[in-house]
């Protein structure tokens, strides 16, 4: 999964019969900074999240998962609204050093 | 399989039901030397990971699927083990 900002929404009225009632939101992911990390992308939503909010989402095969038994033709899925997330900056290039003074 | 760096935690009340209970965390995949590797991702955890701790994630459905122990999740990623050496032959 990966973090990403809800920006936008799709509209089509001719789809696929699996797609109908389902609703198409444009992703920007983010990286643990918060900043835009890769491409946009279209997810099909199955928690209801709004433009602006802070979301995670799957890719694959499972975003159908939640349509169970329709099996919606998708390759990523919104699954969950993010209140919020707790990062240590210094993780990645491991523990600093205690400063001294 | 890749290796990760735990970052953090995530919260997520609204969610998917089959996340309930499930604990997510945020990893950046990395490198054999420990440098970042591609975009950071987020992984349901199944073996007690921490924050700095470098694990071993898988990153297919149904791999993570099973490690999470629920049949249906939506989930493509999991930590399937916390790591505590690599030696690489060079």
């Amino acid at each position: 999964m990966q973090l990403a900002i809800v920006i936008g929404d799709v509209v089509a009225t001719r789809k696929d019969e699996q797609l109908f009632g389902v609703k198409l939101m444009i992703l920007q992911p983010i990286g643990a900074d918060g900043a835009p990390f890769g491409k946009t992308l279209i997810a099909v939503d199955a928690v209801g999240a709004g433009v602006g909010e802070t979301v995670f989402f799957v890719r694959g095969k499972e975003a159908s998962f939640p349509f169970h038994p329709v099996e919606v033709p998708a390759d990523a899925g919104i699954v969950g609204i993010v209140d919020r997330w707790d990062v240590e900056e210094d993780a990645v290039s491991g523990p600093r050093q205690a400063e001294r003074r | 399989m890749l290796l990760a760096r735990v970052l953090g935690t995530v919260v997520a009340t609204q969610k998917h039901r089959k996340f309930d209970g499930a604990k997510l965390l945020l990893v950046q995949p990395v490198n054999v030397d420990d440098t970042p590797r591609g975009a950071t991702l987020l992984a349901v955890d199944s073996v007690g990971a921490g924050v700095h701790e470098r694990v071993l994630i898988v990153l297919e459905g149904r791999a993570a699927g099973e490690a999470l122990g629920r049949k249906g999740t939506p989930v493509d990623a999991a930590i399937v083990g916390i790591v505590d050496t690599v030696d690489l032959h060079e």
